[in-house]
This record gives structure tokens, sequence and C-alpha cells, in this order.
């Protein structure tokens, strides 16, 4: 599992700073991710993960710094260009469309992922589509939801459809931001099972953003560190758990003290 | 396009009011071309108000349509209602490509308010140029059909409800494809559409320029079946309130509801008038509180209350 992998890497960040005024979000960040891997974001509050985030997915301009996705440069795209490109993101708050059903959600996702140009002028609701629609509810659990409007939903599975409307597009590299917040405790590895299994066979590279350890512990190939916007570590977790710079700024700053007690 | 129940019914009911004009008396006719072409900006309108924008500007347009045929006919002699419509509807349409850029970036109240200052151009310049007619606008002379002068207004009625059936076919087929679903859609929630990978502002524009050329079609209507243009009823902030009126009045269910609701409309004004001459928009505004307290959705909804009995 700690093996880096051979090759090209997928994505390539180098050198990405962000500056808020006199705030430095983000100071020089050099990642680079190979393909099929899982890593995890990790940082104490206002460290920078979603500062990250953000920028990858062109949600935020760099003020400097290059980010390289299969030889395409994806600084100073809107997201809807990095989306097409192949990178898709979840949300920390579920962003979903509250007055629709959970299937209204995901046919309207699936449905704009697979119309570009005129295609847009398609009928929404056509076989193909309703038929993948009912496919990807199944692989994601949340089928028994299917016609319940998306305000009315549980966090879990509100993350769920989130998670799932991400990834219709079908995209090479998936952020997940904070999948499991929000989320009961019996809920959470539930949760990261359907969407980590779904995620490995569609083939899907991963980064996300996690607070709770445990997590990070089972799921993630490889963690990155994040301490007042910059990388203090990029290990295999169980080296990157040991350290004593992690443990120092991140752990002890996380809100996980209880989770191994509660667990 | 013609396999869904709404369009149907939107052509059965073009078809049975296009014959129906041929035998029912002329000022009932005159009734449904003034409602039926207002109808026309309502269904813009609806397409907006789906996404959540009301624009208090439209008149705009309406304006832009109606005042293209006065020139038109006042200083080139064009009365062809061919011509005359689709010069219209290029000038408003161009016109709303041009504005769309601006508006695209505006939602809410803001929206609102910026259409009402840029159709409040158009009424200044009209209102202040004699050269367009200053306060008192233009005849308009009787429409040709491509060489045919006809008698009476028969010719003028069928073409309102085929471009109205043609018009309520186009806009039902586009809120059934993907990029009308994106009403709902970017209404709920924008961040996501953008994530999907759409342009909330291109998804707009594009709903702003139909809605555009439709209220220009419906001036240019509006025009020929007056027999007149004037600023004040036709372009004045007061002619939008109109149109978002009718919009609530309609309600946002089905592409049928704005003709249903512009002649639900058209008869209220004209026995509010009859009624109490001075006073009747006591009665059309007590109308419109009666509608937003106990029927939401509009007129609209009593028809589909009584097709589907409560469950």
């Amino acid at each position: 599992m700690s093996k880096q992998k051979k090759g090209e890497p997928i994505l390539s960040v180098k050198g990405l700073q962000k500056e808020f005024g006199a705030i430095i979000a983000a100071s020089d960040i050099n990642i680079d991710v190979h393909e099929g891997e899982v890593i995890g974001i990790i940082g104490a509050n206002g460290a920078g993960k979603t500062t990250f985030v953000n920028m990858v997915t062109g949600y935020l301009k760099p003020t400097s710094g290059e980010i390289d996705f299969e030889g395409k440069q994806l600084v100073g795209l809107p997201s809807r260009e990095v989306t097409r490109a192949g990178i898709s993101r979840s949300f920390q708050v579920s962003q979903v469309f509250i007055t629709m059903t959970v299937y209204e959600n995901l046919l309207t996702a699936l449905a704009i992922a697979e119309s570009p140009g005129l295609t847009m002028l398609k009928p929404m609701h056509r076989a193909e589509l309703e038929q993948r629609c009912d496919e990807i509810l199944e692989r994601y659990q949340i089928a028994a939801y299917r016609d319940h409007v998306a305000r009315a939903l549980s966090q879990g599975v509100r993350k769920l459809l989130d998670i799932a409307m991400a990834v219709v597009s079908k995209p090479r590299i998936l952020l997940l931001d904070e999948p499991t917040s929000g989320v009961s405790v019996e809920e959470k590895f539930g949760i990261m099972d359907i969407v980590m299994n779904a995620l490995k066979a569609d083939n899907v590279t991963v980064l996300f953003v996690e607070h709770d350890m445990e997590i990070v512990e089972r799921y993630v190939s490889r963690v990155i560190a994040f301490y007042q916007g910059a990388i203090i570590c990029d290990e295999p977790p169980k080296q990157a758990l040991v350290d004593p710079k992690v443990r120092e700024f991140v752990i002890g700053h996380s809100v996980v003290k209880g989770t191994k007690k509660n667990a | 396009m013609l396999n869904d129940r709404t369009s149907q019914a939107l052509i059965a009911i073009m078809a049975f009011c296009a014959i129906a004009g041929a035998f029912i008396p002329d000022w009932i006719m005159n009734q449904m071309m003034f409602g039926f072409s207002r109808a026309l900006a309502v269904l813009g309108l609806l397409v907006l108000w789906r996404t959540g924008l009301v624009s208090f500007g439209h008149a705009l347009y309406f304006g832009l349509g109606a005042y293209t045929v006065a020139l038109l006919d006042i200083y080139l002699g064009v009365s062809d209602a061919f011509l005359r419509l689709a010069a219209s509807v290029l000038v408003s349409g161009g016109i709303g490509i041009l504005l769309g850029y601006i508006l695209r970036n505006y939602r809410d109240i803001f929206f609102a308010m910026l259409s009402l200052a840029f159709s409040m151009v158009l009424y200044g310049i009209l209102v202040k140029t004699q050269a367009l007619g200053s306060t008192d606008g233009f005849a308009v002379s009787a429409p040709s059909f491509i060489g045919y002068v006809p008698e009476g207004k028969y010719p003028l009625f069928l073409l309102i409800c085929a471009v109205c059936a043609v018009s309520g076919l186009l806009v039902q087929t586009y809120l059934r494809s993907t990029l009308g679903k994106l009403t709902t859609a970017i209404r709920d929630n924008e961040v996501r559409v953008e994530y999907l990978g759409y342009s909330v502002a291109q998804a707009i524009h594009i709903k702003y320029v139909m809605s555009a050329c439709l209220a220009g079609a419906a001036g240019a209507f509006m025009a020929m079946a007056l027999g007149q243009v004037d600023p004040d009823s036709m372009v004045n902030w007061t002619a939008s309130g109109e149109l978002v009126f009718v919009t609530v009045l309609s309600g946002p269910g089905s592409v049928i509801a704005p003709f249903f609701g512009s002649l639900v409309f058209e008869l209220l004004r004209t026995y509010a008038f009859e009624l109490v001459p001075h006073a009747w928009q006591l009665i059309v505004g007590g109308t419109l509180m009666v509608i937003i307290l106990f029927l939401p959705d509009g007129v609209w909804s009593l028809i589909t209350k009584f097709r589907r009995p409560a469950k």
C-alpha cells in the first residue's frame, strides 16, 4: 500500500502559493499525484486544506504556481472546465439541489456530464440516462431514497448523493472535502466503505480532506499534512501518524481526542 | 416534440381558438388577440421565473418589438406582418444578447431593478424624441400578408394563434431538455451547476435572450392588433409591471398557463373598467392579492386541481 507508484504523475502541483492580503493561506505547495493513489489531507482548522482543494478545482485562483493535470495547465480555468477536464470534487457542506428528489439530482448531474454542446437540447428524461441513474443509486446504496426530496435527507445520505453527483462525469481525480463531517460515528465507516469501493471500481484517484485519524489510517495510501499553509509531512500513513511534527501540529490540534474511545 | 400531453393540449387549444375566431364577434377576437400577444411575453417571463429571476423591465423588449413595427411602417412603409414580426424579434433578440452580458451577472432584486433601469432608458428616449413619436406614439397601419390585404382582423388573429402554438411548443421542448431543466437547478444551487460542468452565466443568458425574443414578438403583435403604439402603455415601467402581474396571475406550472392567464387578465381589466371606470385598478389589484393568498401557483392551478382530484 505504501509503495510509491512509478511513472508520470497525473496531477502535478508546483510551488502553489495563495495570499489573502497579508495572510498566507498556502505557501510553496508541491505535490505529485499518481494514478490509483488514495491521499489523505490532514491539518488543523485553517491549515490550508480546503484552500488547496479550492485552488485545484478552480474555485480560487492561486497567487502563483502551477497545476499540471495530464499535460494541461489548470491555473486560471473556471471550475466547470476543471470538471470537464476530469477533476471533480465534493463539498464539506453538501451541495445538492434541495428542492429536487434524489433521483432528479442525479439525473441532472448525469445529463450535464453527458451533454456537450448542443446535446444539452435533448430531453433530459431519456432511457439510457435513466437506467444509468438507477445503477448509480444502487451502487451508492441510496436507491431507497430515490423519490425523497433532498432537503429532507439525513446528513449521511446527502453526503452520498453529493459524492455520487461528483463522480457521474467519470473524473480521473476526485477531491473529497471532509466526506464524513457531520455524519454520526456509527455511519461514517459505512459511508466511507460505499464510497471507496465505488471509486476503486472506477479506478478514480482520490484526495480527501479529513479530520478523523481513524478514517485516514484505514483508507489512505499516503498522508499529506498541512500546517499554516505549508506541507509538513508527506508519507505513508504508518510513518505520518507517528511523525512528531504531525503529532504536535495536526493531531494535537485536531478534534479527534475522543474518537478512539467512542469507536 | 409532440409526445407529451402539454404540447398536444396546446396545439388543440390554439387550433380550436383559430377556428372559433371565424365565428366569434369582433370584440371577443380583439380581447383574445391582446391576451395572446401579451401571453408570448409572459411565456418568456415564466422561463426566467422558474430560474428564480424576475425582470421588472421586459416592457423594454415589448416596446422594442412594438416600435420596430411602427417605425418600419412610418419610415419604410413595411406593412407585411411576417416581415414586421421577424424584424421585431431580431431587434429585441439583438438587444437582449447585448444586455444579457451585463444582466447575467446579477440576481434577485439587482436583476429586477437593472432590467427596470434599462427599460426606462428606452422610455426616456422615446418620450423625448419627436422623430420617435414622443409621448403620443404612432398609429400603425393594418398589416398585409405577402401582398394580400385583408378586410378584417381574422388573418392577424390566425397568425397570432399559430405563433403562440409554435412558441409554446418550442418553450415546452426547451423546458424538457437538459438545458431547460437547469432552471430549477440554478435556482437551487449555482455552485453545484458550475461544478457539474456547465456555465450558469451562459444558461441564464440563453434564457434571457429567449424571453427578449418572445417579448419582442408580443410587442409586434400588440402594435398590429391595437393599430397604434405609445410609450406609456407599452414601454413605461407600468407595462413591465403588467407583464409580471400576468405571470403571477398565470402561475409557473405549464406553458399553457400564460395563454389562459392573459385572457383572464384582459377580461378582468375590461369588466373592471366598465364597472368602475376611475378605480378599476382597485379590482385588478385586489384580484392579484386574492390569487397570491389562495392560489399561489396562479389560476393555472385551478385547472390542474380539477383535472387531478385530490388523492
